[in-house]
C-alpha cells in the first residue's frame, strides 16, 4: 500500500476533469492515481556528495568547487596558489574540462597534484565522476583539495560535489554585471573571487558596483579582489578561504590555510 | 545543456518511484522547479519527449510548477519576491541573507495509469479488466 499518497484509504474515486493538469485519485488497483513525492530531482548526486563529504571529513581535509565561466582565470588562480603553497601537506586539484588535460599539464608545473578528469560532452562535473579521479590521491597526505570545475556559469550550480566551500570566480574583463545574469550560480557561493583586478583601471570596471551587484545575488558569500598574475589580494584570498572553513565547522583545513596565509611564498 | 542529464535523471527516479507504487504506465510527471536552481524549463522541456521515449513514462505530460524565488527582509520582517535572483528589498533597500524558496529541483508528483502493457504479469487478458481506466461512476 502506498503510504506516499494514502492511496487505499477509501474506495476508488476518480476524479478526473478534462484538459485538468491534475488529478485528484485515490484508487488501488486499474486507474490512474497521483503519487505526491516532492523529493529532489539529482537525489542519486547528492547521495554521492554526501558520501564524498563524509570521505572528505574523515580525512580532515577541506575541499572547494572552483566554477567560473570559461577563461576567468580558474587555473591561473590555481597556479598561483600552487606556487605560493607552503603548507605541510600537499596540495591536490581535479580539474574538469570538456577535452585534453592541458590545465593539469599547468597545474603539475606549478607544484600541484593534479588528476584531469575530461567530461566529453558533459558541462560540469557530477559527484560520481570524482569518484575514480579519488582513488589518484593519498587523501591524507593532501592539505587542501581544489576541484576546478567545467568552465561554465549554468549547469554545475546544481550539482553539489561534497564540498566544503564553493569558490566562483568572476574576472574584470566580464563586467561588473555578469553575476546579476547568472543569479543562480552566485547564489550557491560562499565567495566570490574578482579575478584580473590588476587590469581593472584598464577596463574602467566599476568596483563599488560590482560589490553591490555580487552581494544582490550572493548576500552571504565573501569578496575578494585578486589578480592572480600579480598575486595580489592572494592572502585576503586565503583568509576568506579560512574564515568560511572555519564558520562552515571545518577545523582542519584552517590550520593548512592559516598556515600559507602566515607563511612566505615558497 | 544539463536539461538532458536532468531530465534522465527524472526519469530514473520517475519509473523507480512508479515501480515502488505498484507500477503501470506513468501518464503525468510534475516537476518543481525554483527560479533559482539553475534550470532552464524550456530546455527541459525539450528534452521530454526524447528521453522518456521507450520507457512506462512515454507519452506522458510534463507539468512544470515554478517557484518564483522569495526572500525574507528582517528590517521589514516581510518576505519580498526576489525578482531575477536580486535579494534587495524593494521597500527598504536591504540586502536579505534569507532565501525563502527558489531553489527547489523536486520530482513533485506522478500520476500512474493502468498497468504497462509491456509488463508481462498484466498481458494476459484473462487476469485483467479490458478497459482498466474505465470507470463508470
Amino acid at each position: 500500500m502506498c503510504t506516499t499518497c494514502n492511496c487505499g484509504q477509501s474506495e476508488p474515486a476518480l476524479i478526473e476533469s478534462a484538459g485538468a493538469e491534475t488529478a485528484v485519485i485515490a484508487a488501488p488497483g486499474p486507474g490512474p492515481r497521483r503519487l505526491e513525492l516532492g523529493e529532489a530531482l539529482l537525489s542519486h548526486n547528492d547521495a554521492h556528495a554526501a558520501a564524498l563529504r563524509q570521505r572528505f571529513a574523515a580525512a580532515g581535509l577541506p575541499v572547494l568547487n572552483l566554477l567560473s565561466s570559461p577563461g576567468s582565470g580558474k587555473t591561473a588562480l590555481l597556479e598561483r596558489l600552487g606556487r605560493d603553497w607552503s603548507g605541510s601537506g600537499r596540495l591536490g586539484a581535479i580539474v574538469g574540462d570538456l577535452a585534453t588535460d592541458n590545465d593539469a599539464r599547468r597545474l603539475r608545473a606549478a607544484g600541484i597534484e593534479a588528476v584531469q578528469i575530461t567530461t566529453g560532452q558533459a558541462c560540469h562535473l557530477e559527484a560520481s565522476m570524482l569518484e575514480p579521479a579519488l582513488e589518484r590521491f593519498d587523501l591524507a597526505a593532501l592539505e587542501l583539495l581544489v576541484i576546478e570545475n567545467v568552465g561554465n556559469l549554468v549547469c554545475p550550480a546544481a550539482y553539489d560535489l561534497g564540498e566544503s566551500l564553493r569558490l566562483v570566480l568572476l574576472a574584470v574583463t566580464e563586467g561588473e554585471d555578469k553575476p546579476l545574469k547568472y543569479p543562480a550560480m552566485f547564489h550557491s557561493a560562499d565567495v566570490v573571487v574578482i579575478n584580473k583586478i590588476d587590469l581593472a583601471a584598464a577596463v574602467e570596471f566599476d568596483r563599488e558596483h560590482a560589490h553591490r551587484h555580487i552581494a544582490r545575488v550572493a548576500p552571504a558569500a565573501r569578496i575578494v579582489e585578486v589578480s592572480a598574475r600579480t598575486g595580489e589580494g592572494m592572502e585576503a584570498l586565503r583568509e576568506a578561504i579560512a574564515a568560511g572553513l572555519a564558520a562552515s565547522g571545518i577545523a582542519a583545513p584552517a590550520r593548512a590555510v592559516a598556515a600559507t596565509a602566515a607563511g612566505a611564498p615558497v | 545543456m544539463h536539461e538532458l542529464s536532468i531530465m534522465e535523471a527524472v526519469r530514473d527516479q520517475a519509473l523507480e518511484q512508479a515501480e515502488r507504487h505498484g507500477g503501470g504506465r506513468i501518464t503525468a510527471i510534475t516537476l518543481r522547479i525554483g527560479s533559482l536552481a539553475g534550470v532552464e524549463p524550456e530546455a527541459l522541456t525539450m528534452a521530454f519527449d526524447v528521453v522518456m521515449a521507450g520507457t512506462t513514462a512515454a507519452g506522458a505530460r510534463l507539468v512544470i510548477e515554478a517557484v518564483a524565488a522569495e526572500c525574507f527582509c528582517a528590517g521589514c520582517q516581510a518576505p519580498f519576491p526576489a525578482q531575477d535572483g536580486v535579494c534587495e528589498c524593494p521597500r527598504c533597500g536591504a540586502i536579505s541573507r534569507q532565501l525563502l524558496r527558489g531553489r527547489e529541483l523536486q520530482l513533485a508528483s506522478l500520476e500512474l495509469a493502468d498497468p504497462a502493457p509491456a509488463d508481462p504479469t498484466f498481458a494476459d487478458p484473462a487476469s485483467a479488466d479490458p478497459d482498466p481506466r474505465r470507470q463508470d461512476r
